[in-house]
């Protein structure tokens, strides 16, 4: 069998499934085993093509590289972890009353179909079919983010369907227009939204129409990246749906879309002379970075101020991906990785956390340490993680950005350096009082898995002291197709 | 002049006229039922205008979209929406958040500004109703116009189904449509989103005993 | 100026005279029969034109020479505006006299002067009718001006007869811009000519009316030259809208002949006119005063769209 095949049936059949048997009792493993085999499966195909090249499938509709291979890996590891999280959570959550069993059964089966709509978006060789799969995605997860159905997750679903439906309409104008300057160059066959196609004939399509077409991408796509000043949608959807959801989204739907920019990218820097698709990149990711920063110290919801956080990289990630080069492309990449597999952690501590308190106000969240050790001390790393501390992996992908725009970009240092320091002392502050400190709560129900964000954690303290050298070499593969 | 221009071209320059025309009186309308009525129109008039692109050049599955439109965007669409606003009965009037001249005003500004970031590219395009493009555009923006003035769910929506409309203007009248597989993604996504949605009015209503978004700016910052 | 010139000139001009009236009996007994009234007698404005001019002037006695003056110079306009414009033939001595801005003019001359005598007397009801006069005219004119510059673009000219030739014989091809400004020019006309839905002719409703309310004070023979003004003006709109969107037809050289053979067809044309106007009376509600800047602003917003319509459609580079 074909095991690109085998990777998205897995998660569209068990998403079927799921819709229809979702209240059995065996439905939360189905979950785990599903993309558990997905997971298996992205495993597999990244093997077969570190070993024989890129590959078609479907025709050439599909198209799998090194570059789009490595996200789905990340993608079915943190959507595996993330179902093992979500078990006992949910579980705990139906405990609490918050959700009943249909409520259960929409969100298995919608986040079974969101990993589906999501490897589709990544492996998908037509840009038309990318900006489906990832208006898919939005319409998943907006079920995904009301499922508590009270007023603020409903009013966060809302802001998030139509903030990501105009963005995404962006997105679809700049496709055509995409199209609009590809059918000049390769006529009215089907493939003029094929990026191979594009990619061999980057350099004839006309720069004005790339231009316009890379502005409507970034901000369409940036929408969903969450990319100031459209990032609105991001704190609310991340605050109000499970935890669970905010994991995956921060952890790889903002991925994903930065994904559709730079498979953009590719072609607008083929086609303009000098720089404009990076240094729009930059722009946004400095301006995206700046806010996020600042707006970190105001908040009071712990998701809501991870939320910002994971603003404020995506913004340092297309920073870093605008200045371009094989360096500042590799830090870009570490720094995805990094990020995802991090963020998806602090948010499972966040959520056995706020579980616990039974709040997701930081004022009210104290002496985490006291209540459950692992859950204090895994929010504690987790943060110290993504605030870039050394020896964590974070560290390393940071380094290598700020350095790199010394060399290429110092005025740029600065306003990096302020931003990321304005981050740390807000996160720290936060966090600090929320582990240690004084406490009363109870024993949750269900025992919290704690398994997959010390996994994480584990992976990003590995990759921060040692990067596997098959690791690099394929970071550096995707970092050379960026060009 | 206007000499040699071919019937096809004059039937598209006219209908995306009317497209533009349909999208101004969707900004000014301030009822649901007869908005409704409004976005319907217009995605017949889309209709027709995919049908004389798929007439003139003989692409198959251009007729496929022409039929696709229609019964999606003039007859399905509107209907789901009909019956959402009668069975959540909505108050009837729909008020804007800037008045009506004004928004206007900032319309015709738009399609200005539409009109100078397309010209550029309506010259270099090969297909004869290349000036559909900037009315695409204008379209797409008096849609988001709509989205951003409007303080009620239902006519939030229709403005995104309405820029829905501008762009499938662009796709197929001034690029003489996308590949087959897109559209149809693109359809499926559409009626999608508008069934999630009507689940979702119930819901809004359920929580906030009404349509009225500017009840829902709780979730703030700091 | 031929023989042929000034007969044909004077015959337009005559028609004018004889038909504006009629042309409002038209409209009059279309709404009636529209609205299961039985209808007046056709000729029911020239009964009342008659009986209007018999009477005596019963004036203010506050009255300036202005209020005296007013109908006269009002009614001289009216009469400039029909002659000027291309009813029977585009060939006609006093065409070159005005282009369109200028027909803009006549017709804003005409307005001072009406909302000037209506404040002159001093009552309530003169100066509200001429200040609503006003802000209508205020508005109504820049889409006017909107439209003919979009009919200007197409043949390049402000002339009434250039614009109208070159329609005229233009191929047939559909100008989106074209139909923008027609619609556009209705609304115009409808609120120029104070019909329903801008003002309602047949009320003196004191709340809602404008033009109505600017002539309270006239009687007799002034008041006739004012109904008969209003029947010219109406009579113009309706000739200038044929003229330019309806263009075929109309005789092109100062021929006599031709012209007599064009008037059938005019009138045929005034008929069908008046029979819309009339229906477009009776489906549509009057609406509030306040309302009218809205109508006026999408006359204008129309009229805008058609001109960028034709920029970027229609224009090729």
């Amino acid at each position: 069998m074909d095991m690109f095949v085998i990777l998205l049936a897995i998660p569209l059949v068990s998403g079927a499934l799921l819709t229809v048997a979702g209240e059995r009792a065996w439905a939360p493993h189905l979950n785990i085993i599903a993309s558990a085999g997905t997971f298996l499966a992205s495993a597999l195909l990244t093997v077969e093509i570190i070993a024989e090249g890129p590959r078609f499938a479907f025709g050439e509709q599909f198209f799998i590289d090194s570059m789009n291979v490595f996200f789905v890996a990340l993608t079915a590891f943190v959507g595996m972890t993330t179902s093992i999280f979500s078990g006992p959570y949910m579980k705990n959550e139906q405990a609490h009353g918050r959700l009943s069993k249909p409520r259960l059964r929409l969100y298995k089966s919608m986040y079974q179909l969101f990993m589906f709509t999501m490897l589709v978006a990544l492996t998908t060789n037509n840009l038309g079919i990318l900006w489906v799969a990832m208006e898919a995605a939005t319409l998943t997860t907006v079920l995904l983010v009301s499922l508590y159905r009270t007023p603020a997750s409903l009013e966060a679903a809302w802001k998030y369907f139509i903030l990501c439906g105009v963005g995404i309409a962006q997105a679809l104008f700049g496709t055509i227009l995409l199209y609009f300057a590809a059918e000049r160059v390769l006529g009215e066959t089907g493939n003029a939204l094929l990026w191979t196609h594009l990619v061999d004939v980057k350099g004839q399509l006309e720069p004005a129409i790339m231009a316009l077409s890379f502005v409507f991408l970034l901000v369409g796509y940036g929408t969903k990246v969450g990319l100031a000043p459209l990032h609105n949608w991001l704190p609310d959807a991340h605050a109000e749906g499970p935890t669970p959801v905010s994991a995956v989204l921060s952890g790889l739907l903002l991925n994903v879309a930065l994904y559709a920019i730079l498979r953009c990218k590719v072609l607008a820097d083929g086609a303009i002379d000098g720089d404009f698709a990076g240094n729009l990149m930059m722009g946004f990711g400095l301006l995206t970075l700046l806010l996020a920063a600042f707006f970190l110290g105001r908040q009071k919801d712990i998701k809501r101020m991870f939320a910002y956080s994971s603003i404020e990289h995506m913004g340092l990630i297309t920073f870093a991906f605008g200045m371009g080069g094989a360096v500042a492309n590799f830090a870009g990449f570490l720094h995805m990785t990094m990020h995802s597999l991090t963020k998806s952690a602090i948010f499972f501590a966040v959520g056995h956390a706020t579980q616990k308190v039974g709040t997701q106000l930081m004022a009210d969240i104290r002496g985490l340490i006291r209540i459950n050790p692992v859950i204090g001390w895994g929010l504690m790393l987790g943060t110290l993680a993504i605030l870039g501390m050394p020896p964590f992996g974070v560290f390393a992908s940071e380094f290598m950005i700020l350095t790199h725009a010394m060399k290429h970009h110092p005025w740029a240092t600065p306003i990096l350096l302020l931003a990321l320091g304005v981050a740390f002392a807000s996160i720290f502050g936060k966090v600090q009082p929320m582990v240690f400190g004084e406490t009363h709560a109870k024993q949750l129900p269900h025992a919290p898995a704690i398994t997959p964000v010390f996994v994480h954690l584990a992976i990003v303290l590995m990759l921060g002291l040692y990067i596997p050298p098959y690791l690099t070499r394929w970071f550096h593969e995707a970092a050379r197709m960026l060009g | 002049m206007n000499a040699g221009v071919p019937l096809s071209a004059q039937l598209i320059n006219l209908f995306a006229a009317v497209i533009l025309l349909l999208a101004f009186a969707m900004l000014a309308q301030r009822r649901v039922m007869p908005l409704i009525n409004l976005f319907g129109l217009q995605g017949l008039v889309l209709a027709g205008s995919t049908l004389v692109v798929a007439v003139t050049t003989h692409q198959a599955h251009l007729y496929w979209s022409a039929g696709l439109t229609l019964l999606l965007k003039a007859m399905l669409l509107p209907w789901i929406l009909h019956r959402l606003v009668r069975k959540l009965y909505v108050k009837w009037d729909v008020e804007s958040l800037v008045n009506v001249p004004a928004t206007m005003l900032i319309g015709i500004v738009l399609v200005i500004v539409a009109f100078n970031v397309a010209q550029p590219i309506s010259l270099l395009s090969h297909t004869i109703s290349r000036g559909t493009l900037g009315i695409a555009l204008a379209t797409v923006m008096l849609a988001f116009l709509m989205m951003i003035t409007r303080t009620k769910a239902i006519p939030q929506v229709v403005g995104f189904l309405a820029m829905e409309n501008g762009l499938f203007l662009a796709a197929t009248s001034a690029t003489y449509g996308m590949p087959m597989v897109v559209e149809l993604g693109i359809a499926l996504d559409v009626l999608v989103g508008v069934i999630i949605l009507g689940v979702f009015f119930f819901q809004i209503r359920d929580q906030f005993d009404s349509l009225d978004i500017s009840h829902m700016e709780h979730l703030k910052d700091g | 100026m031929s023989v042929g010139g000034f007969l044909g000139q004077l015959f337009a001009i005559a028609l004018a005279l004889v038909l504006a009236p009629l042309l409002t009996g038209w409209v009059n007994q279309c709404r009636a029969w529209l609205q299961n009234r039985s209808a007046p007698p056709l000729l029911q404005p020239y009964y009342m034109l008659h009986k209007l001019f018999r009477k005596d002037v019963v004036l203010a006695r506050n009255a300036s020479p202005l209020f005296r003056f007013a109908p006269f110079a009002v009614f001289g306009c009216m009469l400039l505006a029909c002659a000027i414009i291309p009813s029977l033939s585009t060939d006609l001595p006093l065409a070159p006299a005005a282009d369109t801005l200028a027909l803009v003019g006549v017709f804003g001359l005409a307005r001072i002067f009406i909302s000037l005598a209506a404040m002159d007397v001093g009552t309530a009801f003169g100066s509200l009718g001429g200040r609503r006069e006003m802000l209508v005219g205020f508005l109504a004119e820049p889409a006017l001006l909107m439209v003919i510059f979009t009919l200007a673009l197409i043949s390049q000219s402000t002339s009434v007869a250039t614009i109208v030739e070159t329609l005229a014989h233009r191929e047939i091809v559909i100008y989106p811009s074209l139909a923008f400004a027609g619609i556009a020019f209705t609304f115009v006309s409808l609120a120029e000519n104070a019909r329903v839905p801008v003002d309602n002719p047949a009320t003196h409703l004191e709340l809602t009316m404008i033009h109505e309310a600017m002539i309270l004070e006239y009687s007799g023979r002034h008041l006739a030259l004012i109904e008969w003004a209003a029947s010219l003006k109406l009579y113009a709109y309706s000739c200038l809208g044929l003229a330019l969107f309806f263009p075929w037809g109309i005789a092109e050289r100062d021929n006599f002949l031709a012209m007599i053979a064009a008037a059938p067809l005019l009138l045929i044309k005034l008929g069908i006119g008046g029979c819309l106007l009339a229906a477009i009376e009776t489906v549509n509600a009057k609406m509030r005063i306040f309302r009218a800047p809205e109508f006026l602003g999408t006359a204008f917003l129309l009229a805008v769209l058609g001109l960028l319509v034709r920029l970027l459609l229609e224009v090729r580079a």
